[in-house]
């Protein structure tokens, strides 16, 4: 078993999806309580795929990435239920130094925040050739060499100059290129990049995707992209899932969910992008306020927001409804919603 | 409609910040040219929407407008007065006439001020505008108009939520009836689902009270939205001016261009046909810009005179609005693209 999952050779030797997540619970033991932060999270993703993990502020999104990258924050996190299968085998249940090699080798992550990310008192090369020596055991010389390597790979001009270099020194956008070199050092199966490129402007953002879809292309990797941008999502993504108050309110192929979306939450986003053609009129917006994990809404979490809304959203929790194909959504009216009628 | 008296002038604005080195005796061994000559005007009930790269110079202009940082050189003049030029009490009167609201509603309140003294401190302030019996109920009308429940006039900032505290700025910028607001990224830190419910109200309240805006934004469509007229900054310096319609159809600068064709538009369909033009590089440091035209190092279209001769912002030859670049013509990138 630790050779199939630490071996590039292992690969493609499982037949289903290749990370698999599925009813996934976690919560935080606050002062205030207990914080549901995902509650029952499903989603998996293939090889060489994108799936993009679209949601409001706090409904889950990083949370879920920690837990599979085991590195929640325990406690006050504590993972209440679900499995996490990466080639058929429950993560959840490895030991902590089988789960240590997974991380790195078979999943890797770019965090939300770079420069908090990188630690501010050594140079950037330095950081990348540590991956080198503590998963490769490479030498010192060996791993330096590899670092100018990969930061030549994502493009940082001059690399070999600027190995040395501290991460204050770089750039907002060449930071978060030299966490992307660390995340893909190991040849990762799987990548899940957290925002990677919110707190850039559009031209490095352009850049930055554009690098990940190559790594993808050359590797084959599978990429989560956790993000709150429709337009990078319509740009890069095979497959969406939307997050809601820890839950996963829909899923489905990126054009399927454009063109037209089966859950009162996605097709409340898609409305609320400001579009040429409405310029001087008032904008769709949600109604109301993101919900109070600690003091969830009853029946479906988006019930005091919802247009579509009857009696009994208020009590019965909705299911992920199968639509067709990979389609879900949880929201009892889901056929309105589709239809379009309101 | 005839273009009334501008209410702001804005004109050859520099802000320089020094670089210094040593501890003891610091030397200026150089500067940050972080605004670098701008030039604009804003009419009342206007919006000027203000794009650019990050670090580009844009919060701070809206400083030195604000008069919370002194210019190297140039004036901006509101209302025909020079407010960089003025001091102690008139200062103080100038700056009833013009706002801001800050980019992050999570750190821009003190988080030890209720919600009522926040919004009335510039009563504080400024005793004059409201007599100090009336100023409660002045709170309460400011906290009705951006949506909030004047109840709710003793809690602290942190019993809001993000968009409601963007509110609470936005409820402040208005206490004093300014004609000017200057918004610094006043949406970007909000979830999807609250930006929009934000940029309502600006709207709202600019046709209420007639007032004028600098939004400067990150988000290009949000812009467009908002926009009568948009300034695209980089380095520094003003490089195209336009209105919206001339900015998002026909830009003429290769940065603009760029900048366009790089935002991510929001449907898959196509998407593979979209062309894009990805700039090289990073953009250079504002301590040492390049001679000439300062893009040139990343632009596709340089030539040698890019380097020698630094192309003004004005109107060329084929084109309807003012850009900064030696070779300027109009491009449909947006719409090309598909
Ligand atoms: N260490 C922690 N202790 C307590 N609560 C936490 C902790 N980490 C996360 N949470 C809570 O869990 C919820 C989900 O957070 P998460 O970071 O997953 O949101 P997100 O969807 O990634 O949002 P964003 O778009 O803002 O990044 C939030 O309400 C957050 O406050
Ligand atoms: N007080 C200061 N001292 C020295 N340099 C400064 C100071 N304030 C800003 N700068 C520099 O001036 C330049 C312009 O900064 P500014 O904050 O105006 O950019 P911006 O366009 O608002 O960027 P962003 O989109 O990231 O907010 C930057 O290089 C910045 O580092
Ligand atoms: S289940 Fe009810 S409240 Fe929830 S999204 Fe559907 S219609 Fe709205
Ligand atoms: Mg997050
Ligand atoms: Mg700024």
């Amino acid at each position: 078993m630790v050779e199939v999952l630490s071996e590039p050779a292992g690969r493609g030797s499982y037949s289903g999806a290749l990370l698999e997540v599925e009813d996934l619970h976690v919560e935080f033991h606050t002062r205030q309580g207990v914080a549901k932060a995902v509650n029952g999270v499903t989603y998996s993703v293939n090889p060489g795929e994108t799936l993009a993990v679209l949601g409001e502020s706090g409904s889950g999104k990083s949370v879920t990435a920690q837990t599979i990258m085991g590195i929640l924050d325990m406690p006050p996190g504590r993972i209440a239920g679900g499995q996490i299968r990466f080639r058929g085998v429950d993560i959840l249940k490895l030991p902590e130094d089988q789960r240590r090699r997974i991380r790195g080798e078979g999943i890797a992550m770019v965090f939300q925040d770079a420069l908090s990310a990188l630690n501010p008192v050594f140079p950037v090369g330095w950081q990348i050739a540590e991956m080198f020596r503590i998963h490769r055991g490479s030498s010192r010389s060996d791993a330096k060499k590899k670092a100018v390597e990969l930061m030549d790979r994502v493009r940082i001009p001059g690399a070999r100059d600027r190995v040395n270099d501290f991460p204050h020194q770089f750039s907002g956008g060449m930071r978060q290129r030299i966490m992307i070199a660390m995340a893909i050092a190991l040849d990762p199966e799987i990548l899940i990049a957290d925002e990677p490129t919110t707190a850039l402007d559009v031209t490095v953002q352009a850049q930055i995707m554009g690098l990940l879809a190559e790594l993808q292309r050359d590797s084959n990797m599978g990429l989560i992209l956790i993000t709150h941008d429709l337009g990078v999502v319509a740009d890069v993504a095979d497959k969406i899932a939307v997050m809601y108050g820890g839950r996963i309110v829909e899923t489905a192929p990126v054009h399927d969910l454009y063109a037209n979306p089966a859950h009162p939450y996605s097709k409340g986003l898609l409305e609320s992008i400001p579009r040429v053609d409405l310029k001087g009129q008032e904008l769709y917006a949600i109604k109301g306020m993101p919900p109070n994990l600690l003091d969830m809404p009853s029946g479906c979490a988006f019930h005091p927001r919802c247009p579509y809304r009857r009696e009994d959203c208020a009590t019965a929790v909705p299911p992920l409804y199968p639509i067709s194909g990979s389609r879900g959504s949880a929201c009892h009216y889901w056929r309105e919603v589709v239809d379009g009628s309101r | 409609m005839a273009p009334a008296e501008p209410i702001l002038q804005v004109r050859d604005l520099v802000k320089h910040f020094p670089l210094t080195q040593g501890i003891l005796f610091k030397r200026q061994i150089g500067a940050i040219k972080a605004v670098d000559g701008v030039s604009f005007d804003l009419h009342r009930g206007e919006t000027l929407g203000v794009v650019g790269e990050s670090g580009c110079g844009k919060s701070t202009l809206a400083k030195v407008m604000m008069a919370l940082e002194r210019p190297t050189s140039g004036s901006v003049m509101v209302n025909g007065k020079d407010i960089t030029k003025a001091k102690g009490a008139e200062l103080k009167r100038m700056r009833r006439n013009i706002q801001m609201v800050m980019q992050d509603p999570y750190t821009s309140l003190n988080p030890r001020m209720t919600v009522g003294d926040i919004i009335g401190e510039p009563f504080e302030i400024h005793s004059e505008v409201v007599p100090k019996g009336d100023r409660r109920k002045r709170v309460q009308e400011l906290l009705d108009v951006v949506g909030l429940n004047p109840d709710h006039i003793n809690r602290y900032p942190h019993q809001f939520s993000g968009g409601q505290r963007q509110r609470i700025g936005i409820a402040r910028g208005l206490a004093l009836q300014p004609e000017i607001i200057i918004c610094d990224e006043p949406v970007s830190a909000l979830d999807v689902s609250i930006q929009a419910q934000v940029m309502n109200l600006l709207d709202r309240l600019q046709k209420e009270f007639n007032l004028a805006y600098i939004f400067i934004a990150h988000d290009l469509s949000v812009v467009r939205h908002i926009s009568d007229r948009v300034a695209v900054m980089y380095l520094g310096k003003i490089v195209e001016l336009g209105g919206d319609n001339q900015i998002y159809e026909r830009p003429s600068h290769p940065y603009t261009q760029a900048l366009l064709s790089a935002v991510p538009v929001p449907n898959p369909e196509g998407r593979e046909a979209r062309q894009r033009i990805i700039l090289q590089g990073d953009p250079p440091s504002p301590a040492n810009p390049p001679s000439g035209c300062r893009f040139r190092t990343r632009c596709w279209k340089a030539q040698d005179i890019c380097a020698k001769e630094e192309p003004l912002l004005q109107i060329r030859p084929g084109t309807d609005h003012p850009s900064a670049c030696h070779f300027a013509e109009a491009l449909d990138v947006v719409h090309s693209q598909s």
